[in-house]
């Protein structure tokens, strides 16, 4: 049977299920085969908080949604097209999300009486009831398509069918969008090669998901992504936020030739950083998993004394923690890196959910005047820049540096241009050594060179054997004092070594149109909507310029500038309005707060309606942003 | 051991190594008469016999009157925050194996705000040599009780008396899996350097409690162990391999009874087969455990000495922090992950 197969510019799809149903590998397969067949994507997964919450249930519902393209795009998209709902509860916790007009896949087999309820849909099949009447739903009983594939494999059991039935939905929309199968089936065979009854029994379930596509006249339409051909040429691979920090970081100590200390306590959403770090013993980094987020940082802390590259990472409430030993790193002058992946708050807040609420408390969250270099990544793909130049700006300036990731950088993905190793500067440690043969010379460790950045002096350095701490130090000794002008001279040299990281920082660049009169300042992981949402905005025919903060400390040199040339500036935030507030502060510019804090990333259409002036949201924010 | 004379290099000496070496050019600003000035000069005294340059000596401190100390040693140090020594430490020592690190901290600092990681750095075992300065009152801050202030002390923050529990810093130690515990006293510079050099030689973490008079705001509380009158009574000196007794003939010893439990006998009712063996070396840490409970306060006969010492892993030995950072051809592979695509 031949099938029309239609071209499709981009699609977004949401793989939901139970937790147990393993939606995030059937996400993550499909990602890899889309990644190799050359579409441009974004991916974005949505876990329960609850590892497993009970089966069926509203609270157990697990998402991985992917946006694919032949061109280029931006975000992980906010509507799915096509919904992949393995029972009624991923059916109900997803609907109100589509569009009219879009595509549902149910297995048919999970959607009964018990399931229902649990779902809470009562004794109500929204399969029957008319209520999907406005979508093209298509039932395929997925439980009993993939048993019977399973079946003629020797040695599965029912267990094993039981939990293939993501691969046979894999296997279906693999058809449906024309995915390379053979990735896929790789993956199989390599993941359970020790278990050769469950790589067949997968393989049986992919490969009938994909025969049905093709054989079942419930699927006339077979649809093609073009590759994307508006991509830099080079190498690429799919990348998560989390893999490319920690490849930052690496990268870093590589460029550095300074070995890595590693130190975090497990949180939500940073543990990954510790995972995949953990796994690089071989590389010149060590792990230490502290006792609590206070010891992470002192761990790394004083293994920076120690001459290594000391970071930890954490989240809101493991800064919160830190808070003490960062400014005792300010004090030392001694790099350190501290990764905040950002997450709902205050408190416990929603774990898996993201929010840029810590941007105030990177910048401010410590007693005392102690500044220090605040960066943001963009993009999941950014987050290897961003790390790599917090370790940078570390060693460089004997500081540390507050890296502000988020949840939703973290976990999504997108198509990573893979750098050459040559291309990435070179950092120099510069570790002091004594002069030479200098009767009577006196180390200095508060001396500083025309940055007013000290000496990083290491123990085991003969003739600089000094002691430092948590006390205000004279200027150049560094011994302790108490001299009300010298506290004074200290605070201003600290906070001017900081500010003078502003000489080397490139402009902030405005994008799009230089004469529109309304201009989008954002900054961290909006990015992907911002854009997204100005290139909307640009297709109505109306102007906007957009530009983005990589540095929140020191800000670039001619941010003011900047802001005073627009008509309108505004400023959209997932948190009140933090960023608002302080340019609002800094600059007596009037800008227009838009804040967003549901726990999800902000989108494309949001943005674009904020530009338009659509948004109720806009027009209350002239009374400060943040301050309510 | 290095030749001594190399101990000097780049500091323009010759010569073995000595005190002076130790003493940095700050000023002392203890109170006078503080237990602190004779652990300095005691520490600064045996430095040289650990035949380390001074340079490869770290020094890493909290908060409180204790936190003072690495100002005054003439070595690499680092004056912290409140209770997080150990941490700073772990890094240090984690990242640097060449270094020998050293901790100095008090009973509100390493039993109060920093418990957590005192116990942890003890359980990890991690190489550094921990002298926990106890006097049993918060000095730096004027005088209120700390965690081993006894039930009844009248202190600031306490004017009815202190009513809560206080830790014994040696049991509270061996129950966090410490592999080497110690305690001695101020004002015995000959038994300190001896615990000092036993700490030393262990390969892992060591505790070692300095119990310290406060003349300001807690005199005299150890004075039953280390005045002259008084002291030959109450100094249980804990010996390798020889029976536990004391008194100024030794007519005085420890023995287990038939319920398990130890006692301070008379050795002439027992006789000295009787008498407990000490054994530092012991597995398991039970012994260890009731010798430091023995006393139930210092005015009476306490153990002091080496209690436990045994082996264990040493963590973070061959760490990867303490080696080099990885090629360019491992960064290359690890950039390129699995799979990739090229886009021309």
């Amino acid at each position: 049977m031949s099938k029309v197969v239609e071209e499709r510019e981009r699609v977004i799809i949401r793989f939901a299920g139970d937790s147990g149903d393993g939606m995030q590998l059937a996400g993550s397969r499909f990602t890899d085969a889309t990644a190799v067949l050359g579409n441009d994507l974004a991916t974005l997964p949505n876990l329960p908080a609850e590892i497993r919450a009970p089966a069926g249930t509203l609270a157990g519902v697990s998402a991985f949604q992917i946006h694919f393209a032949s061109r280029d795009i931006l975000t992980p998209g906010d509507v799915p097209d096509v919904l992949v709902a393995m029972n009624p509860a991923a059916l109900r916790a997803n609907f109100g999300e589509l569009s009219r007009g879009a595509t549902i896949i149910v297995n048919e087999d999970a959607f009964t009486k018990r399931n229902l309820e649990k779902a809470g849909y009562g004794d109500v099949n929204p399969l029957d009831d008319g209520s999907l009447s406005e979508f093209r739903v298509h039932r395929i009983p997925m439980t009993t398509l993939t048993t019977r594939a399973v079946e003629s494999v020797e040695d599965a059991s029912t267990r094993d069918a039981g939990r293939a039935k993501n691969l046979f939905a894999l296997g279906v929309i693999s058809w449906l969008y024309g995915r390379p199968t053979e990735v896929i089936e790789r993956w199989i065979t390599g993941k359970f090669g020790e278990r050769p009854a469950v790589a067949k029994a997968n393989l049986a379930a992919f490969n009938a998901g994909w025969s049905f596509g093709e054989t079942t006249e419930l699927l006339s339409v077979q649809y093609r992504v073009a590759p994307a051909t508006d991509m830099a040429p080079g190498t690429y691979r799919n990348i998560t936020g989390t893999t490319a920090l920690t490849l930052g970081l690496l990268a870093a100590s590589v460029r550095s030739r300074v070995p890595m200390l590693f130190a975090s306590y497990p949180i939500t959403p940073a543990s990954e950083i510790l995972h995949e770090l953990s796994r690089r013993g071989r590389h010149g980094i060590s792990t230490v998993q502290a006792e609590d987020e206070i010891a992470a940082a002192g761990i790394a802390l004083g293994a920076s004394f120690g001459g290594r590259i000391g970071v930890t990472a954490t989240s809101g409430p493991g800064m919160d923690l830190k808070a003490e030993t960062i400014g005792l790193a300010v004090m030392l002058e001694l790099p350190l890196v501290v990764i905040d992946v950002q997450r709902a708050g205050p408190s416990t807040g929603m774990p898996t959910k993201t929010e840029q609420s810590d941007l105030l408390l990177a910048l401010y969250g410590r007693h005392g005047e102690s500044p220090l270099p605040v960066i943001a990544p963009s993009t999941p793909g950014d987050c290897f820049d961003a790390a790599f130049e917090a370790v940078s700006l570390a060693i460089r300036y004997r500081t540390p540096v507050i890296l502000l990731s988020d949840g939703f950088l973290a976990t999504s993905s997108e198509p990573w241009r893979v750098p050459s190793v040559a291309d990435l500067p070179a950092i120099d440690p510069n570790f002091a050594v004594a002069p030479e043969g200098e009767e009577g010379w006196q180390f200095e460790p508060y001396s500083r060179d025309e940055r007013l950045v000290r000496p990083w002096a290491i123990p085991g350095t003969p003739g600089l054997a000094h002691r430092i701490g948590g006390l205000e130090k004279s200027d150049r000794t560094g011994h302790i004092s108490y001299d009300p002008k010298n506290h004074a001279r200290m605070t201003e040299l600290r906070a001017a070594k900081i500010a003078g990281i502003a000489d080397e920082l490139p402009p902030l660049r405005v994008d799009g149109d230089s004469d529109a009169s309304v201009l989008v300042l954002g900054w961290g992981s909006s990015y992907g909507a911002i854009l997204g949402g100005a290139r909307r905005v640009r297709l109505r025919g109306e102007k906007v310029a957009i530009a983005h903060l990589r540095h929140l400390n020191p800000l670039p040199a001619n941010i003011g500038d900047v802001l005073r040339s627009f008509d309108r500036v505004v400023v959209p935030e997932l948190n009140s309005g933090q960023l608002a507030q302080l340019l609002r502060a800094r600059f007596l510019v009037d800008v227009e707060s838009f804040t967003k804090i549901e726990g999800q990333p902000l989108w494309a259409p949001e943005v674009e309606r904020l530009i338009l002036g659509d948004v109720e949201q806009a027009a209350t924010s002239t009374n400060g942003g943040g301050a309510r | 051991m290095t030749a001594v004379t190399d101990l000097h290099e780049g500091n323009g000496h010759s010569g073995p190594l000595t005190k002076a070496d130790f003493q940095s050019d700050q000023e002392t600003r203890w109170c006078p008469g503080c237990g602190d000035y004779a652990v300095l000069a005691a520490v600064q005294q045996f430095m040289p016999e650990l035949g380390i340059p001074p340079e490869r000596i770290v020094f890493i401190t909290g908060i409180g009157c204790a936190g003072r100390f690495a100002y005054y040693m003439d070595t690499y140090g680092m004056h912290g925050i409140h209770g997080r020594a150990p941490a700073i430490a772990t890094g240090l020592a984690t990242a640097r194996e060449d270094l020998s690190v050293w901790i100095v901290s008090g009973d509100g600092d390493a039993l109060a705000i920093g418990g957590n990681h005192l116990i942890h750095a003890l359980r990890r075992n991690v190489p550094v040599k921990i002298l926990l300065m106890n006097n049993e009152i918060y000095g730096l801050t004027k005088g209120q009780a700390s965690p081993t202030s006894v039930v009844g002390q009248v202190t600031k923050s306490t004017p009815f008396g202190v009513a809560d529990q206080p830790f014994n810093p040696l049991a509270l130690a061996i129950g966090a899996e410490a592999t080497f515990v110690a305690r001695t006293l101020d004002r015995d510079r000959h038994h300190m350097t001896d615990v000092l050099r036993a700490a030393a030689a262990h390969e892992g973490a060591a505790l070692i409690e300095i119990y310290q008079n406060c003349p300001v705001f807690n005199d005299g509380t150890f004075f039953a162990l280390t005045e002259k009158e008084t002291r030959d009574a109450n100094q249980i000196r804990l010996e390798a391999g020889r029976p536990i007794r004391f008194g100024s003939g030794g007519e005085r010893g420890v023995m287990m009874d038939s319920g398990g439990r130890l006692r301070i006998v008379d050795v002439a009712e027992v006789g000295e087969g009787a008498l407990l063996v000490h054994d530092p070396g012991r597995g398991d840490p039970g012994l260890a455990f009731a010798l430091a409970k023995l006393s139930a306060d210092v005015s009476g006969p306490t153990p002091i000495g080496v209690f436990r010492d045994v082996e264990r892993a040493v963590f973070g030995r061959g760490s990867a922090a303490a080696g080099g950072a990885a090629s360019e051809d491992q960064l290359a592979e690890l950039l390129l992950g699995g799979s990739t695509w090229t886009v021309s």
